[in-house]
């Protein structure tokens, strides 16, 4: 039988003590004495969040289809055992063996979110690695990072000895087998730094060197060896056909964030809303094969034993095969115990007819996501929503029996004025009354509509990457805005109003545009005890402040202060395949608030047709 | 067709609560393709009821969880089956159809056999094993068992000696116990033996003990014997051939 690395007593006392055992359904389970090499694959958050991401389920079981590999999970500890495990010196470990991670070939950490980036120092400390890589011997592993944030992986540039761009699926192999002959050949460290350098898609941040202006913009950022390339190459799957999907997702024991089968049925988005990164990151669109779904969906839901099964893409309605795909869930599984969920559905009559049979009218409510109160802000993120598309499906709905809405906004987006904060009152309003404006006898009851607002934060890779970001104090002013509005309705009574937190997201503006200087800083608060930030309840505003002041780094640099276009950017050395002169093309026409049709209306020349598949080759019948 | 489950859960499976117990068999039952009855309505159910929670960090090698079958296959092939689906730690003993008018199983428990090791480690502080259950069976035997039990009211007093229907020390664990279960009196083994270190004036810690539920039973209500008679649940099934 396995045994915990962690002592009975231990276990018992802290909460969910399932985090930490591992066993689960379909885990992997190799002796690690018989794989070259060790990997432990790392979520830096909670076990619950981490065993929701569908990544680490993809090259978990991709890298566990070789027999020279043997890669294992890695979660933050919770706050509770990381004071233990801090204060009893105990190691971290992986799930799968128990073994310290200190003894793994590789650590691989997912970053999904910049607010994790305390975690992954946590997980460092944990682990007995050094913080920085330039510390590192042969005695550590190699520290790997991933996922969105590697799009501007500046600010924990140190903290990594490689960076992969893009999707895992295409060179993670050609790299394993690097380090493999590396070690063969007993190479020194930073040989095989650079032999990694040469693979495609792979960012070594210590083979370059960062100058900075006197007004503290970058001056030059270049490759201090030949192996290093000047820009690295985003990898992306283009043939999904053929692409790696797991048959077998691991199934947790506690009731995990996503409890449930997710199918994934796209990549990339055809929409271009101007603010989104993953809409620029993951162009072009591309569909997997409807009759591969099908089989998949059935594979997974044997082989998992989970009671609901959810589609995931970016934009589920812009995938063509959608309405086949449902009804085949639909009629295979419902009523057999399995729930099919639909999220970020477009509201229409195909969807409002599926909803309708998989979930319970009463219970559920409508979502829509304008983004921005008025039509010209819409226009100027490019949202291709409009207040017609809104009125027409919620009145619809309504007459189905909904009697539920949920809008989302951004606050803060660049032109904003004080009508396009006052229009989300007003379209909430208009929500309200459509609801109103049916005859009694075809209305369930009282209309709740539910607005919520984040704050927008200018992400690197899209064409608002040059925009100001407000203060703390404008965006709470710009929500008092909306909120005062909302009490001024007529049905505002039947309206609600949420606005998200503002020092946070002040914050992650400063992550997610930073440069290498930024490290310093989040070294800095994670020693003051800076820890899951992206959790409300652990977030602490004022250590950041703090770090900040004794860093000597301004995050009003990184956050209010609006780019040139010629500037320099941190994440300038990366090529995603969509050109700089697309993002400032399009930042053009934002100001001139100019819609720019979707990929499958009009090629917008982003420059990622150079790929040579997806959406840019589809047939237009 | 009603269906009684018995398995053990051993192991790291200690490390799971009774609800993550629920939602595995849930889904250990799909996985195995067992043709269980579902609920009516519009987020249909599995009919699955399980008989005793069993606490966290406590293993059990007697769990009883009771089903509804549409059909199925010879017991031995069921349980060959569901086996595939476990994971470690997790056995099913036994698959048993029970006649129609059966109770369920949750209803009819009476008393649980328990099996209390001493941890090695805890010997320092709470006594070697030996002399620690020795104690505690001359306690069992004739101490003073009332105590002052938590209610919503405020406390109750109570004896905990009708409830304690068997005690011995056991060679191979350290002791055994039979104690009163289920809705009418359910006894936890660590209150025993948390009173106990109480009277003898040693440190109780709930780290202290392994604790292992060995069977569960229901009380024998038919005829006029005198004495209890406790039965095994899985005794109300038969195997199907």
């Amino acid at each position: 039988m396995r045994k915990p690395a962690l002592p009975d007593e231990i276990l018992l006392r802290i909460q969910q003590p399932a985090r930490y055992i591992g066993g689960e359904i379909n885990m992997c389970v190799k002796d690690p004495k018989s794989v070259d090499i060790r990997f432990a694959m790392c979520f830096p958050d909670v076990y619950d969040i981490g065993m929701s991401h569908l990544g680490i389920q993809i090259l978990y079981e991709m890298f566990n289809r070789r027999e020279d590999v043997y890669c294992e999970r890695v979660y933050s500890p919770w706050t509770d055992l990381d004071a233990i495990m801090k204060k009893e010196r105990i190691p971290l470990f992986a799930l799968e063996s128990q073994d310290p991670v200190r003894e793994f070939d590789f650590l691989g950490i997912t970053l999904q979110y910049e607010m994790c980036y305390t975690n992954i120092l946590q997980i460092l400390e944990l682990s007995g690695i050094p913080f920085h890589a330039a510390d590192r011997t042969w005695e550590d592993p190699i520290v790997i990072g991933g996922g969105p944030c590697a799009y501007n992986p500046e600010p924990i540039a140190d903290f990594f000895d490689l960076f992969y761009i893009g999707e895992g699926e295409t060179v993670y192999f050609d790299l394993l087998d690097a380090y493999k002959e590396s070690r063969r050949l007993g190479e020194s460290r930073t040989i095989f730094l650079k032999r990694a350098a040469r693979i495609s898609g792979i960012y070594v941040p210590s083979l370059y060197d960062v100058s900075y202006h006197a007004d503290g913009t970058l001056k030059s950022f270049t490759p201090n060896c030949p192996e290093a390339p000047a820009k690295v190459q985003k990898q992306l799957v283009m043939d999904m056909a053929g692409s790696f999907y797991p048959e077998k997702p691991l199934v947790p024991f506690i009731k995990v964030t996503q409890d449930r089968i997710v199918l994934e049925i796209m990549r990339g988005c055809i929409r271009g809303c101007r603010f989104c990164q993953a809409g620029m990151v993951y162009r072009p669109v591309r569909e997997k094969n409807v009759d591969e779904l099908k089989h998949l969906a059935y594979q997974m839901l044997k082989n998992t034993g989970h009671e609901e099964i959810s589609l995931s893409s970016l934009s589920s309605s812009d995938y063509r095969s959608l309405e086949e795909l449902v009804s085949f869930l639909i009629e295979t599984f419902h009523g057999k115990g399995v729930n099919v969920s639909l999220p970020s559905l477009r509201i229409d009559a195909f969807s409002l007819d599926v909803m309708s049979k998989v979930q319970d009218v009463k219970k559920s409510s409508l979502t829509f996501a304008p983004e921005a109160g008025s039509q010209r802000l819409r226009n100027v993120i490019n949202k291709g929503l409009s207040e017609d598309d809104i009125l027409n499906g919620a009145t619809e709905a309504f007459k189905g029996g909904w009697n539920r809405v949920k809008l989302y906004f951004m606050l803060g987006l660049p032109t904003e004025t004080i009508e396009d904060m006052e229009g989300i009152a007003l379209l909430s309003e208009k929500i309200a009354a459509a609801y109103y404006d049916l005859p009694k006898e075809s209305r369930n009851g009282r209309v709740q509509v539910v607005a919520s607002t984040s704050f927008f934060i200018p992400k690197p890779f899209t064409p608002f990457q040059w925009a100001k970001m407000c203060t703390k104090d404008e965006f709470l002013e710009r929500a008092r805005v909306v909120n005062q509005k909302m009490k001024e309705m007529r049905n505002h009574k039947s309206l609600k109003y949420n606005w998200h937190e503002a020092d946070v997201s002040v914050l992650e503006g400063v992550l997610a545009r930073g440069d290498r200087r930024v490290a310093a800083v989040i070294e800095e608060a994670y020693r003051n005890g800076a820890l899951y930030d992206a959790w409300s309840e652990s977030f602490r505003n004022e250590v950041w402040m703090e770090a900040f002041r004794t860093c000597g780094v301004s995050p009003e640099f990184y956050t209010t202060r609006e780019r040139s276009l010629d500037e320099l950017l941190p994440w300038d050395f990366i090529d995603t395949g969509v050109t700089k002169e697309f993002l400032k093309r399009e930042w053009q026409n934002a100001l001139e608030e100019k819609v720019t049709k979707n990929c499958r209306e009009q090629c917008a020349g982003c420059g990622i047709r150079r790929f040579g598949g997806g959406v840019c080759y589809e047939d237009p019948n | 067709m009603k269906i009684r489950i018995k398995f053990s859960k051993q192991g790291n499976m200690k490390f799971i609560g009774h609800l993550d117990t629920m939602r595995f068999f849930q889904k250990a039952i799909r996985r195995t393709g067992v043709d269980i009855r579902y609920s009516e309505g519009f987020s249909p159910h599995q009919i699955m009821s399980f008989a005793a929670p069993l606490g966290v960090g406590l293993t059990g090698s007697g769990e009883y969880v009771d089903i509804e079958v549409l059909s199925s296959g010879p017991s031995a092939e069921m349980v060959r089956r569901l086996n595939a689906a476990m994971a470690e730690g997790m056995e099913i003993i036994s698959f048993k159809r029970l006649p129609d008018s059966a109770a369920n199983a949750m209803s009819l428990v009476a008393a649980c056999d328990y099996t209390v090791r001493l941890r090695p480690e805890y010997e320092d502080r709470l006594g070697a094993a030996s002399e620690f259950f020795a104690g505690l069976d001359a306690f069992l035997e004739s101490g003073d068992l009332h105590i002052m039990k938590k209610t919503k009211k405020g406390e109750k007093e109570l004896d905990l000696r009708p409830l304690i229907f068997e005690h011995r020390p056991d060679e191979e664990t350290g002791c055994f116990l039979k104690l009163s279960a289920g809705s009418a009196a359910n006894i936890k083994p660590e209150l025993v033996l948390e009173t106990y270190c109480l009277a003898a004036g040693r440190e109780y810690s709930p780290f202290a003990f392994q604790i292992n539920r060995q069977e569960v039973y229901a009380l024998q209500t038919d005829g006029d014997t005198k004495g209890r008679r406790f039965i095994p649940l899985e005794a109300f099934g038969e195997d199907i051939e």
